[in-house]
């Protein structure tokens, strides 16, 4: 009996960690943007977006940190793990590129973030459930301001449509990675906890072909969906990405405020 | 140091935000009582925005008062249950609120607008027209976004509905 709670544990930790994860790189690729924003409020507005995503990781890794025991906290996972440990999706750590760019992967990750919450409010574990209830209320404004700057770029001008579309068909291989099911996400004991991502699938893309369509933006047929990411398999780009991020704890080990 | 609930209570309720310094935690709706364990005190507290810095700042204030009136062994501890929403936010929090130029939320999360994300008129906190319009959905800090005046032009914040 005891040993079948333990392995549940270890799925349930698995599970939250790839959650935790996904906020947590896409809040860091944010973040690298703070202070080069194209006008005062967009960067602010995107570090705040950053901030919230941060702050859902944080609570997903203190939850984290429970589970696990022994002593970790959860400073211990974004700053002490390597590359294979990671299991946040590739379009999350895409690199940030110019302002579409950042904007159609925040509008694709919206999409996907929005759904998957609104279904974790459901999740038999409660904890899960509460952050989601809480959570979902920040990822409502981020999907309304996704949405707002892929149409108001999308349907701009000559320049500004070309370079959505530019974003857009870059960006798109990357989209289908979050609803097809990791192994952790295909864990029986997880049935409950966790969120089909297959079946959020519809209404994900249902609002991303929504907001496209009023933008003007036509959305490329993918035929080899990029994914890996939530197994470990990582693009070029993360390496680069941890190194910034776990800098100070590299170079001195422990080191705290 | 014999633990005394109404005046915990009384310190407690005076701790205010950094960020917005006219509202204590009582009229924010984040300060949601304390549990003694012998001369233990948990003081418990629903963030407001996940991400907030503010939280970290307000734990050390409730410590900071809490120790000044003699109590040392206190810890502040954040829960997700019952969720903060800006409904929360006591009629006297609006009213100060809209004293320190910030507009207050205008609608329920419970309105059907507030998920829709149809707009809703702001009203200017300095001369109350109604005529204002939105500069940016995110403002100075989380919880806000920026609005201007058509009529005194000023800009303004807006705490938004969460």
């Amino acid at each position: 009996m005891g040993e079948v709670i333990q392995l549940n544990n270890e799925s349930l930790l698995k599970y939250v960690l790839q959650l935790a994860d996904n906020a947590m790189i896409l809040g860091q690729r944010l973040a690298e943007t703070c202070g080069h924003g194209p006008v005062l409020e967009q960067d602010i507005a995107i570090t705040n977006i950053s901030l919230d995503l941060i702050g859902e990781a944080r609570v997903l890794y203190q939850y984290a940190a429970e589970i696990e025991g022994g002593g970790k906290t959860e400073d211990d996972y974004p700053y002490k793990r390597d590359v294979r440990d990671w299991q946040n999706i590739l379009l999350v750590e895409q690199p940030n590129g110019h302002f579409g760019h950042i904007i159609m992967r925040q509008f694709m990750f919206d999409c996907y973030h929005y759904c998957h919450l609104k279904a974790m409010i459901d999740s038999s574990d409660e904890r899960l459930a509460q952050i989601a209830a809480k959570t979902i209320k920040e990822a409502t404004y981020h999907l309304k301001y996704s949405s707002e700057w892929v149409i108001r770029l999308g349907d701009g001008t000559e320049e500004s449509h070309d370079k959505m579309q530019e974003a857009l068909n870059d960006r798109i291989r990357f989209f289908d990675e979050a609803f097809i099911p990791s192994k952790i996400e295909n864990e029986e004991s997880l049935n409950g906890i966790k969120v089909d991502c297959v079946a959020i699938r519809k209404l994900a893309w249902a609002k991303f072909q929504e907001i496209c369509q009023t933008a003007t933006l036509e959305i490329p047929e993918v035929k080899f969906p990029q994914k890996g990411g939530k197994d470990g398999l990582h693009s070029e780009h993360f390496g680069y990405l941890l190194s910034e991020l776990q800098f100070l704890q590299k170079s001195y080990p422990n080191s705290n405020w | 140091m014999v633990v005394d609930k109404s005046n915990i209570e009384e310190i407690l309720k005076n701790v205010t935000d950094p960020e917005i310094p006219v509202l204590t935690i009582q009229d924010l709706g984040i300060y949601q009582g304390f549990e003694t364990d012998g001369n233990k005190i948990t003081v418990l507290i629903t963030p407001t925005y996940t991400g907030c810095p503010a939280m970290d700042m307000i734990s050390v204030n409730v410590k900071a008062a809490m120790e000044e009136a003699g109590y040392n062994d206190v810890d502040v501890k954040l829960i997700l249950s019952p969720v903060w929403t800006t409904d929360m936010i006591s009629e006297e929090g609006h009213r100060k609120l809209r004293e320190y130029g910030i507009a207050p939320p205008v609608e329920k999360t419970s309105d059907k607008s507030y998920m829709s994300g149809e707009e809703k008129i702001v009203p200017c906190p300095q001369c109350e027209s109604t005529n204002t319009q939105i500069i940016s959905q995110f403002g100075s800090t989380a919880c806000k976004a920026l609005y201007k005046c058509n009529d005194c032009l000023e800009p303004f914040d807006y705490f938004k509905c969460y």
